[in-house]
């Protein structure tokens, strides 16, 4: 219909993904601010923190990102905030997965075995102290091929972004699409993009588990 | 109810008097007393399920109790207000599992506690890991990582972390269970060295022959009580025929 496929549509579909990938970034960092808040208040000593952390992850985890967006993006301007696209999706985003990246890394805080916290604490370090030097660096091992694993889950859900009128990769595609109407080849190449995000990471993630322990890793290099 | 009467000899350490705890229907400790003086070692045997390792972790505070009180280096244990870190910044406990960090280096595991709860400068904390280090014989290991020494030589590198915070008791709770006997004998050398300095100690074993040599007391424990205490010498000849079984099966 509108002609064929050109240097400035595959430009178009460049710009979309690098704001797929700053809209990933942008949840990433703050999901993860976020989320290692979200998981010290579930592990927190007090029962009200530990039950107001619980109850908001399982609320997240029960709402589609999608119906998050919505709420933000056309249910706050109801109330009288009016939001861009771009924070919406970003707001959105870092709600999702500072609820799920708050749940992995609350489990792994609890995966290092609990003598190692009896440890920490025989030895009169203070629970900042224990949290900081002995439990984090333990976690942080564990928790490096889950966490990039979920980047994966990420970038996929960006495209999400789209419905609110976000230009991300997804949208990008569909804006060409309308106007090219060859949504097979136009959708594969979408498609293929976002396997070329998303393989490395996967790869990575499983190398990452594979290797384990990074002790080991350093000393073999040094 | 039970008026306390603590006794205000100054050189006691660790005392228990009446010590009760359940774990919820499952009574552990039943009305558990004992005090241990400065430079005394105390040596708690019993069978599995008699409630020697939670007397020790009660010490520490590791488990609350549920009445009785327990005075350790002046610390009132029981007390809810107690200064948890000024309790354990006087006591020091090795586990069976020695639950060094794995994550650092022997040397950084010695060095952690004294750095910051301390404050004390990182050279002078080296200089003091190496001491303790030699103490228990590890003084090449400064700069490996806990998962490339042996068993037993992690458990004497747990020994010196213990030891670098310069505790006033040491707690041992059934540290060579997890050990073949040729490192238990390596183990339990460092244990009888620190005994001869005069450090204050009361450990949870099996290892009879070992109590029967470093015990200035033993605490024989049965269903949550002390059945039977006195000096080693009631390990050869028991008074109760409980302790005369427990040893018996124990040769």
């Amino acid at each position: 219909m509108g002609g064929s496929l050109n240097a400035n549509h595959l430009m178009f579909l460049g710009y979309g993904a690098l704001w797929t990938i700053g809209l990933s970034v942008i949840g990433l960092l703050g999901g993860g601010i976020a989320g290692f808040v979200v998981a010290l208040c579930r592990i927190s000593p007090s029962r009200i923190v530990r039950f107001l952390s619980t109850g908001y992850v399982q609320l997240i985890q029960g709402t589609p990102l999608l119906v998050i967006m919505f709420l933000t993006y056309f249910g706050l301007p109801a109330l009288g905030v009016t939001v861009s696209p771009l924070t919406a999706a970003g707001a959105s985003l870092t709600i999702f997965v500072s609820a799920y990246l708050g749940e992995i890394w609350r489990g792994c805080f609890e995966s290092v075995p609990k003598p190692q916290w009896e440890a920490a604490e025989g030895l009169a370090l203070s629970r900042s102290q224990r949290m900081l030097k002995v439990i984090l660096p333990q976690a942080i091992r564990i928790a490096t091929p889950p966490t990039v694993g979920f980047m994966v889950q990420i970038i996929k859900n960006t495209s999400l972004a789209s419905v609110v009128g976000f230009v991300e990769l997804a949208r990008s595609g569909q804006i060409i699409n309308n106007s090219l109407f060859e949504p097979f080849l136009i959708y594969t190449i979408i498609a293929v993009i976002y396997f070329a995000l998303c393989y490395p990471l996967s790869r990575f993630s499983h190398r990452l588990e594979k290797r384990g322990d990074p002790a080991r890793i350093e000393l073999e290099a040094a | 109810m039970h008026k306390i009467t603590r006794t205000d000899n100054a050189s006691s350490v660790v005392g228990l008097s009446n010590v009760h705890k359940s774990f919820g229907p499952l009574k552990v400790l039943n009305g558990v007393s004992f005090e241990v003086n400065r430079g005394e070692v105390l040596v708690l045997i019993g069978r599995s399920g008699s409630g020697k390792s939670t007397a020790l972790r009660c010490i520490d505070r590791f488990e609350t109790i549920d009445s009785g009180e327990i005075v350790v280096c002046g610390h009132r244990v029981s007390d809810p207000k107690l200064d948890l870190r000024a309790l354990r910044q006087d006591v020091g406990i090795v586990f069976q599992s020695y639950n060094l960090f794995p994550h650092l280096t022997i040397e950084e595991n010695i060095t952690l506690a004294p750095c910051s709860v301390k404050g004390i400068s990182k050279a002078q904390a080296k200089e003091q890991a190496r001491r303790v280090l030699a103490q228990v014989g590890l003084e090449d290991k400064l700069h490996q990582y806990p998962e490339q020494l042996s068993g037993g030589q992690q458990q004497r590198a747990a020994i010196a972390r213990s030891l670098a915070m310069q505790p006033k008791v040491m707690l041992f709770d059934e540290v060579t269970s997890a050990l073949d006997p040729e490192l238990t004998g390596e183990v339990l050398k460092v244990i009888e060295a620190l005994a001869a300095d005069g450090m204050t100690m009361v450990m949870v074993t099996h290892e009879m022959g070992f109590a029967r040599g470093i015990a200035n007391r033993v605490v024989f424990m049965h269903h949550g009580k002390v059945h039977e205490t006195g000096s080693a010498a009631i390990l050869t000849s028991p008074a109760t025929p409980e302790l005369a079984q427990f040893v018996g099966t124990g040769l």
